[in-house]
């Protein structure tokens, strides 16, 4: 039998970074110029945030094992402290203030996944969930109350409309990006092992504590960022659209996608963005259909559609120079 | 009956080849779970590359006693001393730092991850790579992976294993299981090794390869090896001292030839004679 050829991991990394060129540059090309309604246009920047919002929650739920219930309490926290930040600062250069506020918006939604996360990672399972089903209300309510900062329920108008097409490609292609480089390194390898065995991962040495605060913080970063686009996508904030329903809407893509597949995740985000725009006519019933959809995939599919497969296409080319020999059961490694 | 094993054992390393100078120590260890004495007065010395041997009867406490030395449980009483330094106070991960590395009765890998990152995971304190760097991707880490990389193969080509390294490890067979967990705990880079039932379910010539394996891993590593097993054959061909625990006591500590005729282990393991 022939050797099994590899690429090497350098090259797996050229291609790949080909690939994101590629993403980015042809995504602009098709959305440029006025050749898309502008339906249409909000339907796929909404889709882009909810990638990035559906990636970001994999990192807890598929990566590190944990069931968090409040992502949506992180969006609202990077939501909020972007909009505040762009609209106290329209005299700076708009690019220096998007990407500023986008940081910020960041950070500090990591602060407050590195707060929740230190008790609420001493728990599992069930109880985690509640506890941080509990803080993503308590931010929401924050956010009520706190009304001469954020607005209250009346909301937090005139936000300028920074998310542009760009804005939002390149942050799904770095946020993306970023994830994979990651969970392949060191601390990405010490994130998946606690989600495998605890014990096993604690003797080998793996600080539980800073990798789950880790992996949770991270979670954290990437749905401030989201909640940043959010922000300068719809151009006002208000408290309701950041409750445990929209929590849960986030989740279902991560489960449905598959719990540790990104490719999971962005094709079912982008899935269930959409339905409810091809479902309009039956808008009443997008909670039964949504309901309906993931009671047949749990059924028939229980680790997800696409389980913990990821694609790589270094690793399909890999494939393709191997076609003559077939391996063993193989596990991706790029 | 004066013996418990049928087979004269092989050859042992000759004690002036034994490096007595202990790296582990551990006075008066015990612990309580609420009313109940798991183990007490453990009083042990293990040479920096002995192969010693921990039996006992089924519920003697000597999973625990691993439990102690790791401090999965926190022992209620007694000093653990790791190369002459207190491991009081000390998390589990901060322990593997110090220099204890263990396998599981139970397998514990990381099932759907492939068996070179199981390695890999073991080598997890000896890549330096910051999360920026990896992050970025910039050369220090491309030189750290690739380190380890070729650190983990060679780790893996001990047991002959280096073919498998793509493999997920929990599809691997039962022995390579096995195998895969002695690995990973020396890719931790230890200097005293806890093999937690290491023949398990494995046939008798699979046992008697990982008898040389032991021995050759001991060598290699100048390393010592604490090691709970049923086999006696293992047991008695590699361990140059044997320490017998009964309900959590000591019974009785020594080379395996005064273990084997020792009436007190006997008679742990094959009850009293009935006078009469």
């Amino acid at each position: 039998m022939n050797e099994y050829k590899r690429i090497s991991p350098s090259k797996r990394f050229l291609i790949n970074i080909v690939l994101v060129i590629i993403f980015i540059v042809v995504g602009t090309l098709l959305t440029g110029g006025d050749s898309l309604s502008r339906a249409s246009r909000a339907l796929i920047l909404q889709i882009g945030i909810y990638v990035i919002l559906a990636v970001s929650l994999n990192i807890a739920t598929g990566y590190l094992g944990q069931l968090p219930l409040g992502h949506a309490g992180f969006m609202a926290v990077g939501a909020y402290s972007a909009a505040l930040f762009w609209k106290a600062t329209l005299n700076m250069p708009t690019p220096v203030s998007i990407v500023l506020g986008l940081i910020i918006a960041g950070l500090i939604a990591a602060v407050f996944g590195i707060i929740i996360g230190i008790p609420a990672l001493r728990l599992k399972g069930d109880y985690l969930a509640i506890i941080t089903l509990g803080f993503g209300e308590i931010i929401r309510i924050a956010i009520i109350n706190l009304s001469g900062i954020t607005g209250g329920t009346p909301g937090l108008l005139n936000v300028p409309k920074y998310s542009s097409f760009l804005v939002v490609f390149l942050c799904v292609a770095a946020t993306i990006a970023a994830i994979h480089f990651i969970m392949h390194s060191r601390h990405g390898r010490a994130i998946l092992s606690i989600r495998e065995n605890e014990i096993a991962a604690d003797s080998c040495g793996v600080n539980l504590t800073y990798y789950k605060v880790l992996a949770f913080a991270m979670s954290a970063f990437f749905a401030g960022i989201a909640g940043a686009l959010y922000a300068g996508f719809q151009g006002s904030l208000f408290p309701k659209s950041f409750d445990f329903m929209a929590s849960i809407n986030i989740l279902v893509m991560v489960v449905l996608g598959g719990m540790g597949s990104m490719l999971g995740s962005v094709i079912a985000a982008t899935v269930l963005t959409a339905l409810p725009l091809v479902l309009q006519a039956l808008a009443a019933y997008r909670m039964v259909i949504y309901s309906i959809l993931l009671i047949i995939v749990m059924i028939f599919k229980p680790s997800g559609l696409l389980g913990r497969y990821d694609f790589s296409l270094p690793g399909l080319i890999e494939k393709w120079m191997n076609r003559k020999n077939k391996p063993g059961k193989e596990v991706a490694n790029e | 009956m004066s013996e418990l094993v049928s087979m004269p054992s092989p050859g042992r390393i000759p004690d002036r080849d034994i490096d007595k100078s202990p790296i582990l120590e551990t006075h008066h260890l015990g612990i309580k779970f609420g009313g109940l004495v798991a183990v007490d007065e453990f009083n042990v010395m293990i040479g920096r590359t002995e192969i010693a041997g921990l039996i006992g009867p089924n519920g003697a406490g000597k999973t625990t006693v691993f439990n102690l030395l790791t401090n999965v449980y926190t022992p209620t009483s007694g000093t653990i001393l790791l190369d002459g330094k207190d491991t009081k106070g000390l998390k589990t991960y901060q322990i593997n730092k110090r220099g204890i590395a263990r396998t599981f009765q139970n397998i514990r890998l990381f099932g759907q991850l492939s068996v070179l990152d199981n390695v890999l995971i073991g080598l997890h304190n000896s890549i330096h790579c910051s999360l920026t760097s990896a992050m970025l991707r910039l050369p220090a880490y491309w030189k750290s992976e690739k380190v380890a990389r070729e650190r983990a193969l060679e780790l893996l080509s001990i047991f002959d294993m280096q073919d498998l390294a793509n493999n997920e490890a929990g599809s691997l067979p039962y022995g390579a299981q096995r195998r895969l967990e002695i690995v990973r705990a020396l890719a931790t880079n230890p200097s005293l090794l806890l093999l937690d039932e290491p023949a398990a379910g494995m046939n008798p010539s699979e046992t008697s390869e990982l008898m040389e394996n032991i021995r050759k891993i001991r060598d290699m590593f100048q390393i010592a090896v604490l090691l709970i097993e049923h086999d006696m054959n293992l047991v008695m061909g590699i361990c140059e001292g044997i320490i017998v625990l009964n309900y959590g006591r000591i019974i009785a500590k020594g080379p395996p030839e005064e273990i084997k005729t020792n009436p007190t282990v006997i008679e742990a393991y094959l009850g009293r004679k009935k006078e009469g």
